[in-house]
């Protein structure tokens, strides 16, 4: 073995431990650190695994309610969806590797998040995507687009799970710091979850799946830290293998069908090292590992390699007494190794061994819970309110409204997202019930009658003008997904990326957004159960836009049908349901049509989103609605082009101005705002519900047609054929990817 | 009347295909492992989609060496019922069992959307339910589904008449434009030299129950369930 260089502040610097973090590790160790332990210590209180910046601000977070079955603190949360099921799901970030390698970026957030689900013994049966590029004029943003979606559907494809849902934005402050998050839902039997805890002196530890080799050394580091110019660090990215992953999930399931372990956790951002912690500081024991035994894909390789390798497709369990030759067999049907590596202790240490010495021996609850936290300094930009000062009213309003609506319709954050999820199976497992491209998506639960609605929505340019506002309203905008789909929202996984916490400013962004997500979970009863934070999406001092990307998971219950977004049939009325404001500020139309990302972005008004969500599922529960879709970038206009679009039929509509300019009606993008359906014969019904809910509406017109048609203050606004407006939103994103070709 | 779903590793439509046989069609159904050596008295043998072996080195050529798949091919031998769905259908090429390969898309992507489809030949157990001609909807979700045969055995698969399905157009349009990967002859799908093998890509699974948009796979299954009760009588 190479001799280990020398341990001293400046290594642990060059590990990313600040002086006072590498004198805090000294302290607990009472010595200087082993060089396998300085490795432990970095990856452990690494900003992506210890929350330092994050944590105290997290605890804002609402985490209770009757549903929640499991909340933040282990792998993944759960909520009850009836039946003694329960619906398992997180969401988290492969942000840095995704730029570095976007292929094997992208496909290894979507095997990590996997695993961190199916480790609590629920099977995977949706994926989702929130995904940020740059501006498609730029080649290289095409070409991570096109890699990030080619490595999701690789990974996803191949092992079965089906990604049904997503968005993408473009901006260009995701130049240099494109966003990959993947959202995981699983469903499991609440009496069996199984959980991360290293429990039972004396029982085995066991390492399954891969083998361990030298890939992603350093990984929860890497992305602990920004970008500078022309670093060269593809060899911290991992590289997936999802048949080994196919294997993984299907042997863990088999696994733990039966009685044989304790707790299990899997390896991901700082493999052997992160999983063994927590499970021991979970259980308040301690693990001693030999790691002579950890089964290596390569030879020669040292204790800190092993410990701080992040190679995918493997776990840590612990086994029941008397149970490791049941696993091994479970495993080798599979064809996959199992392997005893060391034994669970009471001495509340980490220690490892390798040829017969102690290379590690670390106390458990200092590394893992008392890890350095921080309270940054905030501060409120200065620039904020110099965007928020801009007043729309004094932009020309625009002669002729049809290009305008065809503008939006072909922005790529608006267009059709077939080119991407045509590449993914959307349909495998033959739950896939409301497929892409509808508010949310919609799948079956096998053996129930059924449905969990999902969606995960953010948009960036409202945090941007206001943290509090716009991540509050990425939750609202999440429940409106799932309530347009006939689903009552149940809970979120929250999926925080922001800039650098170093920078009073970002905490500002984050202490603000984590502030909102809060209030708007109370507000709409949806508690958060897991959660990830992503810090450091910078570049050179250039920070993206704080995108706090919310998934939300709701449930269509029995007797309910799911609801899509195209219009049905002619004659039936089209209803507006809640109020429109003057909300142009931060809208789509302002970017796109004006060029600018500026003023003060809707109002969200909590009490109000959630009487109109209460109102819409009363109605849902009448059987009256025939389509319902939400409102959001790109406002009215918008969301009744998308409905006729997915219905193929067009629409007669007329509204009023009411004193606000014409595009602040048609393309404002005011909260908490249904465009729904029904037929002509239930009009009674439907007035009748949403008089009793006290909530605003308006019947403003027919399904019927093959134009759509918009009447502002009785004259015609918006005309043109569906079959048009169709066109230009399927072949939008195809053309900006590559030059016409549909 | 039994029917066996082969799981190899990788296979990820073996679920769906269950699911459908037992709970759609009330059919009695049951997973065969890859390493087992017997059928285990089974009546019919689906190969179900996915990625066997990750679909390493060539989709289906090394599941076609898996244990079971000698049992497979002497079962398809004795004219007994073989259906190959997806990767099945890349499984039973690899093998010998049907005619022919399956290559990359023509746009090098994976693609996954419902497709129109005529059904070519109601003389089969598979095909029985559909009329000749008749225009179905099913979905599709494969990188390699592209169908590509020499010459002499196109001509042999037309002129037997053993072209199942073939990509169309919504009204059943025999238009180029509406083959989504590049297939030759616009096939989704043949028939083995007796009739009693077929190989599809698309997902007759995927397709059997009105909450999932439509039922046009359910006669697949329920013409094979439908032949082997009468065989049995």
């Amino acid at each position: 073995m190479r001799p280990e260089p020398e341990v001293g502040p400046e290594l642990a610097q060059a590990h990313g431990l600040s002086p006072e973090e590498y004198e805090k590790a000294v302290k607990i160790l009472g010595r200087v650190p082993s060089y396998t332990e300085l490795g432990v210590f970095s990856v452990m209180w690494s900003e992506h695994c210890s929350y330092k910046s994050s944590r105290i601000h997290l605890g804002r977070l609402p985490t209770e309610g009757p549903q929640v079955v499991q909340g933040p603190g282990e792998n993944a949360g759960a909520v009850d969806i009836g039946d003694g099921l329960c619906a398992v799901f997180k969401m988290e970030s492969h942000n840095h590797p995704s730029f570095i390698e976007p292929f094997q970026g992208a496909a290894t957030g979507v095997g990590g998040i996997l695993r961190d689900v199916f480790t609590m013994g629920a099977r995977p049966v949706a994926l989702l995507d929130s995904l940020r590029f740059g501006g498609l004029e730029h080649p290289k943003n095409r070409y991570l687009l096109t890699q990030v979606v080619a490595g999701i559907a690789h990974y996803g494809n191949c092992i079965g799970v089906p990604t049904v849902g997503g968005e993408v934005y473009f901006n260009d402050i995701y130049n240099k710091n494109n966003l990959v998050n993947v959202f995981c839902v699983g469903v499991a039997q609440t009496a069996r979850l199984f959980k991360g805890v290293a429990k039972g002196v004396g029982n085995p530890v066991m390492y399954v799946g891969a083998r361990t080799g030298r890939d992603g050394i350093h990984g929860a580091t890497m992305a602990s830290e920004e970008f500078g110019e022309d670093e060269e660090k593809r060899p911290t990215v991992q590289v997936g293998d999802p048949f080994t992953e196919k294997l993984l999930l299907e042997a863990c399931l088999e696994l733990m069908a039966g009685d044989h372990i304790e707790g299990i956790q899997d390896m991901g951002a700082a493999g052997l090292t992160s999983s063994s912690c927590e499970m021991a500081s979970r259980a308040g024991t301690g693990v001693h590992m030999d790691l002579d035994l950890v089964p290596c894909r390569e030879d020669g390789m040292t204790p800190y390699e092993m410990m701080l390798s992040e190679s995918q497709e493997r776990m840590l369990l612990v086994a029941k007494p008397g149970h490791e030759e049941a696993v091994r067999e479970i495993f080798a049907k599979w064809d996959l190794e199992a392997a005893t590596v060391g034994r669970v202790t009471d001495d509340g240490r980490l220690r490892l061994t390798f040829g017969g010495e102690t290379v590690a021996d670390i106390p458990v609850r200092e590394l893992a819970d008392e890890a350095p936290r921080y309270d940054r300094p905030i501060a409120a930009p200065e620039w904020v309110e110099a965007l928020q000062a801009f007043d729309p009213e004094t932009l020309p309003e625009p002669a002729d409204m049809n290009p305008v609506l065809e503008a939006l319709l072909a922005a790529p954050t608006i267009a059709s997202k077939a080119w991407i999820y045509e590449q993914y199976d959307h349909m495998v497992r033959t739950d896939t019930v409301v497929l892409p491209g509808s508010d949310a998506a919609v799948i079956r639960v096998k053996g129930t009658d059924r449905y969990l609605a999902l969606s995960v929505d953010c948009n960036s340019r409202y945090c941007l003008l206001n943290p509090y506002g716009g991540a509050a309203m990425a939750v609202a905008e999440a429940a409106r997904n799932v309530v347009a789909s006939g689903a009552r929202p149940l809970g979120i996984t929250d999926c925080l990326n922001f800039a650098s916490p170093e920078r009073p400013e970002v905490m500002w962004q984050f202490a603000m957004a984590v502030e909102g997500i809060a209030d708007a979970c109370e507000a709409l009863g949806t508690p958060v159960v897991s959660g990830n934070v992503s810090f450091y999406n910078e570049t050179l001092g250039m920070g993206i836009y704080p995108t706090p990307a919310i998934g939300m998971v709701g449930l269509v219950e029995d007797g309910r049908r799911p609801v899509t977004c195209g219009f049905k049939d002619d004659g039936d009325l089209v209803v507006l349901v809640g109020s429109d404001g003057d909300d142009l500020g931060g809208s789509e139309y302002l970017a796109v049509w004006h060029a600018r990302e500026q003023g003060v972005p809707p109002h969200l008004d909590l009490a109000l989103a959630r009487k109109v969500n209460d109102a819409v599922l009363r109605l849902m529960d009448t059987g009256c609605v025939k389509s319902c879709h939400d409102t959001s970038e790109g406002g009215l206009a918008v969301a009744l082009a998308e409905c006729a679009i997915a219905g193929a039929k067009g629409a007669q509509v007329g509204l009023s101005t009411g004193g606000m300019r014409r595009d602040a009606l048609l393309f404002g993008e005011s909260q908490s705002r249904f465009v729904l359906t029904v037929a002509p014969a239930n009009r009674d019904v439907l007035e009748a519900t949403l008089v009793e809910s006290q909530v605003p509406y308006l019947v403003a017109g027919w399904v019927g047609g093959d134009r759509l048609q918009v009447g502002v203050d009785r004259k015609l606004t918006l005309d043109r054929p569906v079959a048009d407006l169709s066109e230009i939103h399927r072949t939008a994103l195809p053309k900006a990817l590559e030059g016409g070709a549909a | 009347m039994t029917i066996g779903v082969v799981v190899f590793p990788g296979s990820n439509c073996d679920h769906d295909v269950l699911h459908v046989l037992r709970e759609v069609c009330g059919a009695d159904a049951r997973f065969l492992w890859h390493k087992e050596r017997d059928l285990a008295g089974v009546d019919a043998v689906v190969l179900p989609g996915g990625f066997s072996y990750g679909d390493y080195l060539r989709p289906g050529a090394m599941a076609r060496i898996s244990p079971i798949m000698a049992e497979v091919a002497r079962f398809a031998r004795e004219g007994r019922p073989v259906a190959g769905i997806c990767n099945g259908f890349q499984v039973l090429v690899e093998a010998g069992i049907l005619p022919g390969a399956l290559v990359r898309n023509r746009d090098q992507r994976f693609i996954c959307r419902t497709v129109t489809l005529t059904v070519e030949s109601a003389d089969s157990p598979y095909t029985r339910g559909y009329a000749p001609g008749q225009v179905v909807r099913f979905p599709i979700a494969h990188a390699d589904g592209n169908y590509q045969a020499d010459a002499d055995t196109l001509k042999r698969l037309e002129d037997e008449g053993r072209v199942a399905f073939r990509y169309a157009g919504p009204e059943g349009e025999a238009d180029e434009a509406y083959n989504p990967n590049g297939s030759a002859h616009r096939i989704a799908g043949v028939f083995g030299e007796h009739r009693n093998t077929v190989g599809l890509m698309p997902h007759p699974e995927r397709c059997a129950e009105e909450v999932l948009g439509g039922e046009d796979g359910r006669p697949f299954f329920e013409g094979l369930l439908a032949g082997l009760t009468e065989a049995a009588a």
